[in-house]
This record gives C-alpha cells, sequence and structure tokens, in this order.
C-alpha cells in the first residue's frame, strides 16, 4: 500500500474528528454511550468478560432462546434505556421512544413483540403533567404497536442527580419457527436495503438543541417497525438480518453486519435517501448522516435476487415508502464498510470512535 | 440542495478528471493547504479519480494538529480549577496533550463544555457572573473573526469573567516556510478558500512572485478541488506561475473588510510555535496590549508551563520527508496513537499515525479471514 493510502486508511478512520487517537481511558466518558467504537469497546472488553455466555455473546438486538415446552417459537427478550434530552422533541417524545425502541429491537429480530415492562426513574421535581403525558403517550405508542405494558417499577432521585426522567423498557416476543434472521448470516452478493430517509431523529433533536430552524421543520421518524417487518417477512423468505440503525446511525449498524458475518458491505452514496433539510443541518453543524441516529428506521439484508421484490413490498407501507437498495455485500474487504462516492472515488465508512463531535476544519 | 448538490455533480466531477488527465503530461505535486480540503478528498475518494502522475500532499492547515503541546497543557492546567467553566470547539476536546485530553477532564468533573460559537461562551460568563469562563481560541484566519469578536463583545459588557486562551496560526508563513526548506517538494498549492474567504488574497501575491509558485486559492467541495487542480497543472504544464482565485463565488481579493478591521483590533502579529514544525516567525496572532485583561494565560499564571516535544521524535525529519517512521526507535513502542509523541503520530494525516493504523487494520483483517 501507498503511502497515500496508507494515510487514507486512518484519515477515514478518523474522519469527522481529526486527529482523534484512540486512547485507552480509564473512566467512562459521554463516548462510551454514542453506539460507536468505545461503546462496543466497553461490551468487548468490560460486560461480557463479567457476564458473557453463549446468548449473550451473539450480540444481536435481541436475545432469543427456546423454551423449554415450547417447540412452535423461541422467545425473545430485549431491553433499552431511554435517556433523551428534550424530552418531548418534534415528532415525538421519550414515552414514545422508549416503547417504539424496544418494539424495534424485537421485530428486526422476526420477532412479534408482545410484552413490554417499563422501570422510571424520575428527578424530584419533575412536573407530573409531564409524566401522564409521557405515559399517555406510551399507552399510545404500545397500543399502536399491538404490545401490552404488563410490569413497570418507579424510582425518584434527588434534585441534580438525573435529568428529569429515564425510562428503561424490556420486551418480549415470539419468533415463530423456521424464522432465523442474525447480524452473522450476510453473504457475499446480498443486497443492502434501508427502509426510508436517515438522520432524521438525530437531527431533528440536534436542530432543537442548537436552536436551528429550517423552511421544513425536521422531525424524529420514530415509530413502531414490527408492522413493516411482518409485511417483510411474509412476502420475502430471502432476508438473511435486519438491524435498527439507532445511536451511531447506518455506519454502525452496518459496521456490526460486516464484522460479525466476516464480509465486507459496499454502499453508493448517490443513493442514499436523505431529506433535504436533514442534509442541510448536517452540512451546517458539521455531521455525517450515516452517524446519526434513527428511531423508525431499518436496515435489512437480503439475496440479491429478491432485492427489488422486497423494496417493491417495502414501499406499500407507509414505514417503507422512501426504502432503497443502498449497497451490497462484498467478499472482499472483510470487516469492514467502504462507501463509493458522488463523485466516483471511494472511502472507508468505520465505525464511529466516540461521540460525532463538530469539526472545526 | 443549491450551492451543494451542483458541486459535487458526478458528471462535473468527470468531466473534470477528463480534462486534468489530457493536460498533464508528467508528474506534478501539490499541497492542499486546508485540512478541510484533506478532508473533502478523503471523503470523496479524489485521489482514486485523479491520474497517478499527480500527488496531493496535504498541508498544514489543521489547526487542531498544529497545536503546540504546551498550549494543550496549559487548557489542560486551566480547565483543571473548579472554578473554570472551560469552553471549546468540539474537537479539540480529543487532542492529548502531556497529561491527557480534555475529554477525560470532563469525565473526571471539569466543566469542559462544547460551543459552536465563542459568543455562545461570552453568554455562559454573563449568565454564571461567579464562575470563570474560558474559551479556546484557536485556530487560522477562519475561526479569528468570531474569536475576535467574543473579545471585543466581552469588553464592550464590561464581562470580567470571561478570557480566551489564544493559539491562533496564520497560513501564508507557513506556505513559505515549506517553500523555504532546502528539500521542499511542493509544486503548486491549493490555497485556503475560506482563510480568503475573511482576508483576502493580497498576501499570497508576494508568495507567488518570490517563490514562482502557482497558488489557486480553492473551494472544498469535489468540483471545487478538481478545478482548483486543473488550474494549477495548467499553470505547472505551460512553466507559469500566478495567483488565481477558483472560489470567487465567497472569495474576493480585499475578504471581508468588516471582519478584518475587527481581527486587527483585537490582535497583533507574533511568533508561533507549530506542533511538530517548531517556530515560524511571524505565524500567529494575540491578544493587543489594550485587550490583556481577557488573556486566560495571564490571568491563571499558566505562562511558565512549557512542555518540550520529545527529543527522540523525529517527526520535523518525517514531515520533510527526509525519513520513514520506522526509522524512529520510539515508533510503535513508546509512541503510538494513544501516548504520540510528536505531530506525525497525533494527527489523522499523520505520516506515524498512518502506518500505525494500516498496520492494526491489517492485523485485524487477518484475524477476520
Amino acid at each position: 500500500m501507498s503511502d497515500s493510502a496508507t494515510a487514507k486508511v486512518l484519515v477515514s478512520e478518523l474522519l469527522g474528528s481529526c486527529p482523534a487517537p484512540f486512547a485507552g481511558y480509564d473512566r467512562v466518558l459521554l463516548g462510551h454511550g454514542s453506539g460507536g467504537r468505545l461503546s462496543a469497546d466497553l461490551v468487548s472488553r468490560l460486560f461480557l468478560p463479567a457476564l458473557g455466555n453463549e446468548v449473550l455473546n451473539r450480540l444481536e438486538d435481541q436475545a432469543s432462546c427456546v423454551l423449554p415446552g415450547l417447540e412452535s417459537a423461541r422467545l425473545a427478550i430485549t431491553t433499552d434505556s431511554f435517556v433523551v434530552r428534550p424530552i418531548f422533541f418534534p415528532g415525538g417524545d421519550i414515552g414514545r421512544l422508549a416503547v417504539h425502541g424496544t418494539v424495534n429491537d424485537l421485530a428486526v429480530g422476526g420477532a412479534t413483540p408482545l410484552f413490554l415492562a417499563a422501570a422510571f426513574i424520575l428527578e424530584e421535581g419533575l412536573p407530573l403533567d409531564d409524566l401522564r403525558r409521557i405515559a399517555e403517550s406510551m399507552q399510545a405508542a404500545a397500543a399502536e404497536a399491538g404490545v401490552t405494558v404488563v410490569a413497570g417499577d418507579t424510582k425518584v432521585v434527588d434534585r441534580g442527580k438525573g435529568d428529569q426522567i429515564f425510562i428503561t423498557t424490556t420486551g418480549i416476543g415470539l419468533i415463530p419457527h423456521g424464522r432465523a434472521l442474525s447480524v452473522a448470516s450476510a453473504r457475499p452478493g446480498d443486497r443492502v436495503v434501508v427502509s426510508g430517509t436517515i438522520g432524521d431523529h438525530g437531527m431533528a433533536i440536534m436542530s432543537v438543541r442548537e436552536g436551528l430552524e429550517f423552511e421544513t421543520a425536521l422531525e424524529s421518524d420514530t415509530a413502531a417497525l414490527n408492522g413493516l417487518t411482518e409485511l417483510m417477512l411474509r412476502s420475502c423468505d430471502g432476508i438473511r438480518a435486519m438491524r435498527d440503525p439507532t445511536r451511531g446511525g447506518v455506519s454502525s449498524a452496518l459496521n456490526e453486519i460486516a464484522a460479525a458475518s466476516g464480509v465486507g458491505v459496499e454502499l453508493v452514496e448517490r443513493a442514499l435517501p436523505l431529506r433535504d433539510s436533514v442534509k442541510a443541518a448536517c452540512e451546517i453543524l458539521g455531521l455525517d448522516p450515516l452517524y446519526v441516529a434513527n428511531e423508525g428506521k431499518l436496515i435489512a439484508i437480503v439475496a440479491a435476487a429478491q432485492a427489488d421484490d422486497l423494496v417493491s413490498a417495502m414501499r406499500t407501507h407507509p414505514l417503507g415508502r422512501d426504502a432503497a437498495v443502498i449497497g451490497a455485500v462484498v467478499a472482499e474487504h472483510r470487516g469492514t464498510v467502504v462507501m463509493k462516492s458522488v463523485a466516483g472515488g471511494s472511502r472507508i465508512v468505520p465505525m464511529l470512535a466516540g461521540e460525532q463531535l463538530p469539526r472545526i476544519c | 440542495m443549491k450551492f451543494l448538490d451542483e458541486f459535487r455533480d458526478g458528471a462535473a466531477v468527470d468531466k473534470l478528471v477528463r480534462a486534468i488527465r489530457n493536460r498533464v503530461t508528467r508528474p506534478w505535486t501539490i499541497m492542499e493547504v486546508c485540512g478541510g480540503q484533506t478532508h473533502t478528498i478523503v471523503k470523496y475518494g479524489i485521489d482514486e479519480i485523479l491520474p497517478e502522475a499527480i500527488e496531493l500532499v496535504h498541508g498544514p492547515g489543521c489547526p487542531v494538529c498544529v497545536t503546540p503541546l504546551e498550549v494543550l497543557d496549559r487548557a489542560h492546567a486551566i480547565a483543571s480549577r473548579p472554578d473554570v467553566i472551560f469552553c471549546s470547539f468540539g474537537d479539540m476536546l480529543r487532542v492529548p496533550g502531556s497529561r491527557g485530553d480534555l475529554l477525560q477532564l470532563k469525565s473526571q468533573g471539569a466543566d469542559v463544555r462544547v460551543v459552536y460559537s465563542p459568543l455562545d461562551a461570552v453568554q455562559i460568563a454573563a449568565t454564571n457572573p461567579a464562575r470563570e469562563v474560558v474559551f479556546f481560541a484557536i485556530g487560522f484566519e477562519t475561526t479569528a473573526p468570531a474569536n475576535a469578536m467574543a473579545v471585543a463583545l466581552a469588553a464592550r459588557r464590561g464581562l470580567t469573567n470571561f478570557s480566551v486562551l489564544v493559539s491562533h496560526v496564520l497560513v501564508p508563513p507557513a506556505i513559505a516556510a515549506i517553500l523555504d526548506a532546502p528539500d521542499n517538494r511542493v509544486q503548486a498549492f491549493l490555497g485556503p478558500g475560506h482563510v480568503c474567504t475573511v482576508v483576502g488574497f493580497e498576501e499570497y501575491e508576494p508568495l507567488v512572485a518570490r517563490f514562482r509558485v502557482p497558488i489557486v486559492i480553492t473551494g472544498f467541495e469535489p468540483v471545487d478541488m478538481l478545478e482548483g487542480i486543473l488550474r494549477t497543472v495548467e499553470q505547472l504544464e505551460a512553466g507559469e506561475a500566478r495567483l488565481e482565485n477558483q472560489y470567487g463565488r465567497v472569495v474576493t481579493r480585499a475578504g471581508n473588510t468588516a471582519s478584518v478591521a475587527l481581527i486587527a483590533d483585537v490582535f497583533e502579529v507574533c511568533d508561533r510555535k507549530w506542533r511538530g514544525v517548531g517556530s515560524i516567525p511571524g505565524s500567529g496572532w494575540r491578544l493587543r496590549d489594550k485587550y490583556r485583561a481577557f488573556d486566560a494565560e495571564e490571568r491563571f499564571s499558566v505562562q511558565a508551563i512549557d512542555t518540550e516535544e520529545s527529543s527522540i521524535c523525529i517527526s520535523g525529519l518525517i514531515l520533510r520527508g527526509q525519513k520513514k517512521p520506522h526509522d524512529c526507535p520510539a515508533f510503535g513502542t513508546i509512541c503510538t496513537p494513544e501516548t504520540p509523541l510528536g505531530a506525525t503520530m497525533v494527527s489523522a494525516e499523520g505520516a506515524c499515525a498512518a502506518y500505525f493504523a494500516y498496520g492494526r487494520l491489517k492485523a485485524a483483517h487477518a484475524g477476520a479471514v
């Protein structure tokens, strides 16, 4: 490899964060919650050595376990915590998000979501009206998604020891017999499909925080995907894996698939569905939409021959109207995601190191 | 999106690449000055679509990478104080000084905040009168107007709890230093579009005349970069050396005169150390005497912190192309991206960090297969 090619590898690895060396930290940083490489490190170097087992080690979005006496289906379990600020944002609130996030983690594993448990950590002083709005919003979201909140817990912490409200939801669903989706099952030749425009949720939150206003308001895409995933799995038997690209964005989801399956992924920049307002906000803030969170989108890996039919089927669903093939799985550059740019060159799309920080230059 | 899509258009890119191919008869080495231009090259894979005869060399225009070690250590010392709210542009937080980076300091309880504009830091000072608010005022000519405005505004509002840690650097003296080096390989420059948006391009005319080197002030989108490259190649092939302005849609000869006046009111030229390069005469700005009250180095008495770069480190020789990273005894042993001794290991564009990362990536691939 030439000097410029080696430089390119590294610059790509760190793109968006200038010199950013990846340091060995001895305390938790915000970046450990970014869904990027620091998060992955925390899981693989700290949690798995302590807690790892055959099911947990698979690192799917949901665990799937065989229940003794139940042969017709496997049990799917997942849990997720929600710490968004502001708690009410354009397109949703922390309650809707807490239902959708967990429902989606079940749905992308091919499960039918059934039950949720919700735990609330409340900061002293939170207006009860806000809490009521959030609870009602959760109920509405659960009803739309066809799940029932069957258990819960509440704790209150001193003022200043929390940030208004944190919600953890745990979801239980059933995976029908015969469905075996896994991030480890992508094969060279498969196509990469996204269900719609990327970066909407993260940029809606950022624009509220930074006080940015656009001609068309940015709205979170938060939505329950189980209706869409059911439709997809019924209309197509060539789906190998699905992921909902939340924190860390499309890049993290695809890097995880590439690593788990031992394949390369090739994206086509031109094919990425992107709202103009999201693109503009990303340009202004110096962020890359591939790393921005989504809360109502999924990535699917599908056999090439069925990709077009799958996209057509997805487009009949309201949450899949902008579905598109955005790339392919390849045998080259295993474990690495590469994107063909609009200018015709290519670049490595690495996992984000820590938080995405705005650049000066 | 207007003003973006037409400058990322595939057909326009193809046409320019063909024009460059048709014009090139022999190898040329061109330096893009700005870190932002380097990002565009990597992000769009511009180097892949150019003819092999064109070698692009990454310039010194990444303000984060050239900020000297002692300034990072001074920032660390100030931000460690419990009475201080330390505000900075985002990507400075991850740059390690000899005492660690600002993100680590934040996790240990320091009040370190990312702001998009230095004016936000002034506002934080106004709303927190009991705290000292310090802004890390780094960057090239591009960030200078907002940094100067923050100081002028704080003065006008009579804020006594606001100060700035200044480490401003200037492009023209750096270009002169590169061209003055006896073993210089750079034959033409893509000039810094955004720097010139602020200060204009008059200062580049003497460089073109003195060194007989083509400089094309260039923008940051793929079409801008390729047009800049085409124009430098046309000059090189014709044996000419002129100053051209490719980025005419925002750059004028005199620049933004209101900004220039504001900068002149707040800052004055000084000698400045560049990480990995050393001191370059007249290559920086510092606060003028009348704004000394806003100088964080004086307010917190950190001028004495004067960290030397490692004596083992050969990054200066590597930057000039005289040595390779493997020639250094510290490479990959005591000097890694986590514990860098010099700029070439700190900066993403640095040769040492690139060699190190490539080795790591290769090992990771071998493991995955």
